[in-house]
């Protein structure tokens, strides 16, 4: 958030967004906060946003533990999102998600938002569920 | 401070028998600050007039501040007096592209072929600045803009003198993502520019029944900006920005439809008017 208390326009646009979308899509801030995630990401991660609040990158990392498609832990800092905001460019990867419902397979594809030229405001991830496909 | 409105018609220029008590030029508010500093928010067709009204002034310093670059809001540039005059001190002010400069994006219109001069050879030499992403000072008026919800970059004003407060979104779409009194503060676009202000002058384009087939235009129905207006706890409400296509009677409907949205709650509701004047004191 910014320091007169107010969300940067291109998060407020995504979430915007996000409410009006079928796809899941997770929201963090420049710090990597998660600040919002919509309706279809709930049912994938197994918990509501409203009952998960704002968690720091630490915090959601632990609370929706990873593995990689080998089942080899995979770090907070290797994560799609982590990825983004680090390296300011799209980052995607197979993973294994583990939720309060069990273990989903998922494709991830982060990218980080952009206000200006050299400003990072946030990034978003967008989850596929693939679970038991072949 | 002291505002005085020279247009506050939005989208297109509507003169004539049906406008005339809310007036037809375009977006333009001259403020005077206490230490008599010059300030003007956004150029339509409003900036003529005021060009005529500062002729005998002759002012050595301006400061234009543009919400955003639709033609509306800038059109009237060229028939401004003190752009041609070389002893003027011109600042542009207005919203970041990562893409193109301000000066260019200006260029777009005042240059041929929809203008006979480019803006790089009027007398006046401006000087352009991308707004700030923190509070800036302009005499003794602290200026805060911030992006806001239109289509193309678009910032609001915050402009504070001793404690009072005019907040200015012409345009604007708080609305599109929901209810806005279903949102927290903190995702309501443009929550920080309005918060309590003394004055707000914004967007009110649209009546309940036509929005539904508007939206993502960029602009408010009256019952948004009613909303908007009593989240961020305003004293007073100024809808701006009138339709084209409203006359003064449609106009004086919707202010009655505000008022009635208004209800009990604190603060007043008006229309803005072409020569209305305001002190903030």
């Amino acid at each position: 958030m910014s320091q007169n208390g107010q969300q940067p326009l291109p998060l407020i646009m995504m979430r915007e967004l996000a409410d009006n979308v079928a796809t899941p899509l997770f929201l963090v801030d420049r710090h990597g906060v998660l600040v919002y995630y919509n309706e279809a990401a709930e049912v994938l991660l197994g918990l509501r946003f409203v009952d998960a609040g704002s968690l720091t990158a630490e915090q959601w990392s632990a609370r929706w533990a990873a593995e990689d498609v080998n089942g080899h832990p995979l770090p907070a800092d290797a994560r799609p999102l982590a990825v983004a905001m680090r390296e300011r460019k799209p980052s995607h990867r197979g993973m294994k998600l583990l939720t309060g419902d069990g273990e989903r397979t998922i494709e991830v594809t982060a990218f980080p938002l952009l206000a200006r030229a050299d400003e990072v405001v946030g990034a978003v991830a967008i989850f596929w569920d693939t679970t038991g496909a072949a | 401070m002291r505002a005085h409105i020279w247009g506050c018609r939005g989208s297109l220029a509507a003169p004539g028998p049906d406008t005339v008590r809310t007036g037809g030029n375009t977006s333009c508010v001259e403020l005077r600050t206490e230490t008599g500093d010059l300030i003007i928010l956004d150029a339509g067709t409003g900036l003529r007039a005021l060009g005529l009204h500062l002729a005998a002034e002759e002012p050595r310093t301006i400061h234009l501040l543009l919400s955003h670059l639709h033609l509306d809001h800038l059109e009237g540039l060229g028939f401004f007096g003190p752009l041609w005059d070389p002893k003027v001190e011109f600042h542009f002010w207005g919203p970041p592209s990562p893409v193109t400069s301000l000066k260019d994006r200006i260029a777009r219109y005042l240059s041929p072929p929809l203008f006979p001069v480019h803006i790089s050879d009027v007398p006046s030499k401006p000087t352009f600045h991308d707004v700030p992403g923190e509070a800036f000072q302009i005499g003794s008026a602290t200026i805060l803009a911030a992006p806001i919800s239109h289509s193309g970059p678009t910032v609001g004003y915050r402009i504070t003198e001793n404690g009072k407060t005019l907040a200015y979104l012409p345009d604007h779409e708080p609305s599109r993502g929901g209810d806005l009194r279903e949102m927290s503060p903190a995702w309501i676009s443009g929550y920080s520019i309005a918060r309590d202000a003394d004055v707000l002058m914004h967007d009110s384009q649209y009546t309940e029944a036509e929005y539904p087939s508007r939206v993502g235009w960029g602009h408010s129905s009256i019952a948004h900006v009613v909303a908007y207006a009593q989240i961020a706890a305003v004293k007073s409400l100024l809808l701006f920005h009138h339709d084209p296509l409203h006359d003064d009677d449609m106009l004086d409907a919707k202010l009655v439809r505000a008022r009635e949205l208004w209800g009990d709650s604190n603060g007043t509701t008006e229309l803005a008017r072409e020569g209305m004047a305001l002190e903030l004191n």
